[in-house]
């Protein structure tokens, strides 16, 4: 190759390296401008709905007034609801994954199991919802059903989350311990888990964030159209944040009068599970920073 | 303490260990007995359905009129429709997905790394109803708009709303992938001669593929499950459809949106929960094909050289 040739060659490679970068950039770009579009849009439309009357009140007048209270009780519920039913639960098969099993086929097992209960779609976890806790266990539609079922549906992501915190934990601090002639379980409970403890519950607020904005699982198990009164017990059923978005934007004939309510109860739902993912953010990444070991 | 007693305690120590080990294997155990807990549970409240029509006549049946007297249950425009807006939300989803996974994990700043991360993160937390909410008031109406259609509900709406909630999964998981290759493979290219680009086309990108390729599974998985989006923004008309901006009754959207009002257990009850069991099995079988390839094919390391 002379020299001339060589040059274009390279002109020519780097090109498509600058074509490539650009699309690259760009990919990076569309992905930022549809979150930031997505939040400046409903923020814009929505605060003006955002008043503490909003906020404190019940709807009125067949829900085409008033404001939103029972239905972000009604998600606090459920979400409080699912994370009682998933942490303990989560941290329990995360520390067996870790500190327990060997790796061999049950592990590998357990392992592909979570994987799917992952993937099933949250539609059938509602179906599931309805034909095991509200029709078979007799729980009807309520808070307790509701619950179990958005507790199982974050399940696999507070295990993934425990998983990789017990993970993080050095090993020495195991050897150190087990050393001293203290047992399994007391290495666990006293050393392993209490390291890894920012860790889980970094993982359980991002459930938590999960759980609040889902609907599909509470429209059959949980989600009441509208209720008067707050429940009384968790056989009641609850209105819903996400599912009351739904219910103004797609039944009723008030669908247009209704609207900046709609926007005002996306703002609220947004705020409120954005607000829980960012603070488990910042946590993760403040535990990076301070890490001490 | 005499040499018996502390052999004593060891004993009930160990046989304590012993039976903290096995309870926390059950309860880690779990997830698999849901998961076949939700399988037996959709299977009771589905079967029955067919005593009424046969398996053939539920899948290919191009007539879904689950209220008419006769009912017909056939839900293939409905599966149709969830395949087409996974088809067209992957043809959106994948090359945004893949592409900012290769900013973050090759080309990216770290600072800009660390906020673009975030970002996605956010993406991925933002609930399917305020997805299937901005579809319907903003990109419907203009869609409407625009193409000078009858409506804007439709397939072309639902796939870019779908591909907002895939690409989170995608782009993740790739870069994962991508990070995961060893920093010989790239320096061995540069050595070579070979520019950024080339090394990250026809080295890293390889190199990854298994990865990548579980992320585009996983991605397309979790559209074709996606519930309110195409419940909100799809058209729900169930019918096949015959071009991108055709309204379709993706089988999620089916099952949340008649639940309510089918009679309980009757035919129609039995036949929402019957699409559920197909819906089921295909994300089940798109995991399984996804963690079968991410093990198989791990081993992408410097020893495999």
């Amino acid at each position: 190759m002379n020299g001339k040739t060589f040059k274009s060659s390279m002109r020519a490679r780097y090109l498509k390296q600058k074509l490539f970068f650009g699309a690259v950039r760009l990919s990076a770009l569309l992905i930022t401008l549809a979150l930031f579009g997505i939040l400046a849009y409903i923020l814009a439309n929505g605060f003006r709905a955002i008043t503490w009357e909003f906020l404190t009140q019940p709807p009125t007048d067949s829900m085409t007034k008033g404001g939103i209270m029972p239905a972000i009780v009604g998600t606090l519920y459920l979400t409080v609801g699912a994370i009682l039913v998933a942490l303990p639960l989560g941290v329990v098969s995360a520390i067996f994954l870790t500190e327990y099993a060997k790796q061999g086929a049950l592990t590998r097992i357990i392992r592909i199991g979570v994987n799917c209960l992952a993937g099933v779609p949250s539609v059938v976890f509602g179906l599931f919802g309805l034909g095991f806790f509200v029709v078979f266990l007799k729980f009807g539609s309520s808070i307790l059903a509701g619950a179990l079922t958005l507790g199982i549906l974050i399940l696999p992501t507070i295990i993934g989350a425990a998983e990789e915190a017990l993970k993080a934990v050095p090993q020495t601090f195991r050897e150190a311990s087990l050393a001293l002639g203290v047992s399994k379980w007391n290495t666990i409970f006293r050393i392993t888990l209490p390291s890894a403890l920012p860790g889980i519950l970094t993982g359980a607020i991002l459930g938590v964030g999960r759980a609040a904005g889902e609907t599909a699982p509470i429209m059959f198990t949980a989600a009441a159209f509208f209720t008067a009164v707050l429940p009384k017990s968790i056989f009641d059923e609850v209105m819903a944040l996400p599912y009351h978005i739904y219910v103004l934007a797609t039944a009723g004939t008030h669908i247009e009068e209704t609207r900046p309510l709609q926007y005002g109860t996306v703002l609220v739902l947004i705020a409120l599970v954005l607000g829980i993912d960012l603070i488990a953010i910042v946590m993760r990444s403040m535990i990076r920073r301070n890490k001490r070991w | 303490m005499s040499a018996m007693k502390i052999r004593k305690n060891i004993l009930t120590l160990h046989a304590k260990e012993i039976a903290i080990r096995n309870l926390f294997g059950f309860f880690a155990f779990l997830s698999v007995l849901l998961l076949g807990l939700i399988l037996l549970f959709l299977f009771r409240e589905g079967l029955p359905l067919f005593k009424k029509i046969s398996l053939a006549d539920f899948l290919f049946g191009t007539a879904w009129y689950p209220t008419y007297e006769p009912p017909e249950y056939g839900i293939w425009p409905l599966i149709v429709g969830s395949l087409a807006v996974t088809f067209f939300a992957s043809l959106i989803a994948v090359p945004l997905g893949l592409l900012s996974a290769v900013y973050i994990a090759e080309i990216a700043p770290t600072r800009i790394k660390e906020i673009l991360k975030s970002i996605i993160e956010l993406l991925a937390g933002l609930p399917s109803v305020v997805l299937g909410f901005f579809g319907m008031v903003i990109v419907g109406p203009w869609l409407q708009e625009t193409f000078d259609l009858p409506t804007g509900l439709n397939i072309m709406n639902a796939s870019v709303m779908l591909a907002i909630m895939a690409i989170p999964t995608i782009s993740s998981l790739s870069e994962d992938a991508l990070y995961a290759v060893p920093r010989e493979f790239k320096e061995a290219s540069y050595a070579l001669g070979a520019t950024k680009y080339e090394t990250i086309i026809r080295v890293i990108i390889p190199a990854a593929l298994s990865g990548v390729s579980t992320a585009v599974i996983l991605g397309m998985a979790r559209a074709i499950g996606e519930t309110m989006v195409v419940l909100m923004v799809a058209g729900g008309a169930a019918a096949i459809p015959e071009g991108i901006f055709d309204a379709v009754r993706p089988m999620t959207a089916s099952i949340a949106a008649e639940m309510g009002e089918a009679p309980f257990r009757s035919g129609h009850y039995h036949a929402l929960f019957a699409t559920g069991i197909v819906l089921f099995v295909i994300t089940l079988a798109f995991n399984l094909i996804a963690d079968y390839i991410s093990n198989r094919f791990r081993e992408t390391g410097s020893g495999t050289l």
